[in-house]
């Protein structure tokens, strides 16, 4: 009789995902601003073929022009806003996103000629702030569950190098998603967005108005006929500046990496290091203008040793185009 | 049997409530089931770690305010960084009111523990060692409390940091005590801080002692109003060997305690010998500057009675041998670069003796220097012991 009754319910559970197939392509409200921490990245909905990264109802994808570099790992960014909410412009900064909001990153590398997915990075407007959570996905690519305390994971990187890939820990992503206290998104600036994008929000009725941009920054497969200083400057603040910035994890180096940021001395420049114990390669200054080799800053770039590389999170491999569009600015300072 | 019980059930209720214990065990997946402990810890928990050798490949975090770690003993609980593949410390420490005690961490490969923002912290009886003695390779801080106001570190065990093995930096409210720094670059440093109490430390064996520093271009400045007393500063003879390019790098070999800028400190009743450059030395800022927020020279420094033994008998200065001469084969306890700032720049204790580089000008090279006996007048300001050291409620929790 027992047996029976299991044998029912499962019967009556699968019954019931069957039928919610067809009537939820819509993700679940309740559970992106619940309270609770889900056990697996199906639980919110965001995608109506997850192993495939489609997206569901309300789910936007998007890509930043210069994007955050982590190891060479493709990446999938998406949007969710609830039903008829709206973000807001803030001038050239973060999109305002309502609570009941969230944004969705997967990470993925090649393998054997296939797309493997290795995580997914869940960031929720709740009514209490914003909660940052990682989802690992399973070698079976069919289901991510939360891994709180994070995970490696065996991949080989773009440039062919075999490394152990770091799934961050919840507390990590706040690491670099920290500031002054709160979690703060950090990817979505309307200056790191496309015009276009943008519009094509504005006119879907997504985003209140199109933001006023000074400069955009410029779009990193593009960044050869960019000026020197551009690409540089945008590949700080989109590497560097979450941690580099008053209020951030790394204010007490005093360095200030942030694209606005114009004295040159809060970007390195003729800065000595406070920090950065042996870091600092013997050199005197983060940046000595025309010398990238008599810089602290693009050392530390092309270091993979803990305690010394910087970014401290989410590389384990060197970015060797970040550094040489460093070097490039460096050198014509 | 039932006032037993009663009585069982009202100091339950005394307790926190609902403070959870979660203990985590040494073995397989350790590095997970730790760092998923740290996380899921409520305000009131108490995370245990059972004896053993925990090896870590990542770096910890903690995130909750209110949290204890506890380990069974500095050498008993052991965190193993020795193999660690990514993030700039062993633990990490972003709460406040956070009570770590009781556990060792080996060979971070960065720093061992930092505690940012982290207000009210303790660190008791906690051991970070790099096992492998004094190496420029090694992780740069110990124990690393920035940018936090309330820090109590006492009885812990610091060695072989090749920048400072315990660094306050950028924080109010700090007292260091019954602590060992040992074969470290700078033994205790307090940078950039205000309100600080180091007392009852044993410094030996590092490249200086006890170092109370104040920089430029940092987002937190004006360090001062420092007490430095009844300490063992002893044989502070090991080479430098911070990687070169680092502010302690400039650290001569042999020196005690060495206080640069700052504004009202007080160094008093300790034990100082064996220290061969001086025991004490006492500067301005050596280098050039532009931030204008930042004074370079000491104020109101008071170095009171010490015990002084033998020192000053082997200097890493310029010049060493005709100022051995000079001074009839050792230099005087206490050095100063001869800048300072107002009347009472710097003071000494009736009967203390020194010596002065004389220099004329802030950044001057000591190659300019013309030594001379040091003449500066009696104390006639001091440090408040009751404005510095850790809010009276840490120490409770060391009970």
């Amino acid at each position: 009789m027992r047996r029976f009754a299991v044998l029912l319910t499962a019967a009556l559970a699968a019954a019931g995902a069957m039928a919610a197939v067809p009537h939820a392509p819509h993700p679940n409200d309740a559970v992106i601003a619940g309270k609770d921490l889900p056990p697996t990245l199906a639980d919110y909905g965001f995608f109506t073929d997850a192993p495939s990264q489609v997206p569901a109802e309300g789910v936007t994808p998007y890509r930043l022009n210069t994007p955050l570099w982590s190891d060479g790992a493709e990446k999938l960014r998406f949007v969710y806003l609830p039903d008829g909410a709206k973000a807001r412009a803030q001038g050239e900064g973060l999109l305002d996103l309502p609570v009941g909001a969230a944004l969705v990153k997967t990470f993925a590398f090649q393998d054997h000629g296939k797309r493997r997915l290795i995580e997914t990075r869940v960031l929720l407007h709740r009514a209490d702030g914003w909660l940052a959570l990682p989802y690992l996905w399973n070698a079976e690519q069919t289901e991510a569950r939360l891994a709180l305390a994070g995970a490696r994971v065996p991949v080989v990187t773009p440039d062919g190098e075999s490394i152990a890939y770091r799934v961050p820990n919840k507390n990590q992503c706040k690491e670099c998603h920290g500031l002054n206290g709160a979690v703060v998104p950090i990817g979505p600036k309307a200056r790191n967005l496309s015009r276009d994008w943008l519009a094509a929000q504005v006119a879907a009725g997504r985003l209140d108005a199109m933001p006023k941009v000074a400069a955009s920054l410029p779009v990193w497969e593009d960044r050869a006929s960019a000026p020197a200083a551009f690409a540089a400057r945008a590949y700080l603040e989109a590497n560097c500046a979450h941690c580099h910035q008053p209020g951030a994890t790394a204010s007490n180096s005093g360095l200030d990496l942030r694209w606005e940021q114009t004295d040159p001395h809060a970007i390195g420049i003729e800065k000595r290091p406070v920090a950065a114990g042996r870091g600092s390669f013997d050199l005197t200054y983060d940046v000595v203008p025309g010398h990238p080799e008599q810089s602290i800053l693009p050392q530390r770039m092309r270091s993979t040793e803990p305690g010394v590389a910087m970014p401290e999170l989410g590389r384990q491999t060197v970015d060797h185009a970040g550094v040489e569009a460093v070097e490039r600015w460096i050198a014509g300072l | 049997m039932k006032i037993a019980m009663t009585a069982l059930a009202l100091a339950a209720a005394a307790s926190p409530a609902f403070a959870e214990t979660r203990t985590v065990a040494p073995g397989d997946g350790a590095q997970e089931r730790l760092q998923e402990a740290l996380i899921l810890a409520k305000p009131g928990d108490e995370v245990v770690l059972q004896p053993g050798r925990y090896v870590l490949t990542d770096g910890l975090s903690l995130d909750t305010d209110n949290v204890t770690l506890r380990g069974a003993g500095m050498d008993a609980s052991v965190l193993d960084f020795t193999g660690q593949e990514g993030a700039g410390e062993g633990l990490l420490v972003t709460s406040d009111k956070v009570t770590l005690r009781d556990f060792g961490i080996e060979n971070p490969k960065g720093d061992g523990v930092k505690s940012k923002g982290a207000d009210d912290i303790v660190y008791h009886r906690v051991r970070v060692t790099w096992t492998g003695g004094p190496k420029a390779s090694n992780g740069s801080y110990g124990i690393y409390p920035v940018e936090s106001t309330g820090v109590l570190v006492d009885g812990t065990i610091v060695s072989g940091a090749s920048d400072a093995g315990i660094y306050v930096g950028q924080s109010r409210k700090i007292t260091i005590r019954n602590s060992i720094a040992q074969g470290n670059v700078a033994g205790i440093e307090i940078e950039n801080s205000r309100d600080a109490l180091v007392e009852h430390n044993l410094a030996t064996r590092n490249t200086g002692g006890i170092l109370v520093f104040d920089l430029p271009n940092l987002p937190v400045m004006g360090g001062g109003n420092v007490i430095v007393r009844d300490n063992l500063v002893v044989g502070n003879d090991t080479p430098n060997f911070a990687p070169p390019g680092n502010i302690v790098g400039g650290v001569r070999r042999g020196t005690g305690v060495l206080v640069m800028a700052n504004d009202g400190v007080l160094v008093e009743g300790n034990t100082i010998t064996d220290n061969p450059t001086s025991q004490v030395m006492v500067v301005s800022y050596p280098m050039a500057f532009t931030d204008k927020r930042y004074n370079p020279y000491p104020r109101n420094v008071v170095v009171g009675a010490n015990e002084f033994a033998r020192g000053g008998y082997d200097p890493q200065i310029e010049g060493k041998d005709m100022l051995l001469a000079a001074f009839g084969g050792a230099l005087p306890p206490v050095m100063w670069d001869g800048l300072s700032q107002g009347a009472t720049g710097l003071t000494v204790a009736p009967g203390v003796d020194g010596w002065s580089l004389n220099l004329e000008h802030q950044g001057q090279k000591t190659t300019d220097a013309k030594p001379g006996p040091l003449k500066v007048a009696a104390p006639t300001t001091t440090v408040d012991p009751a404005t510095v050291g850790a809010p009276a409620e840490l120490e409770a929790r060391l009970r």
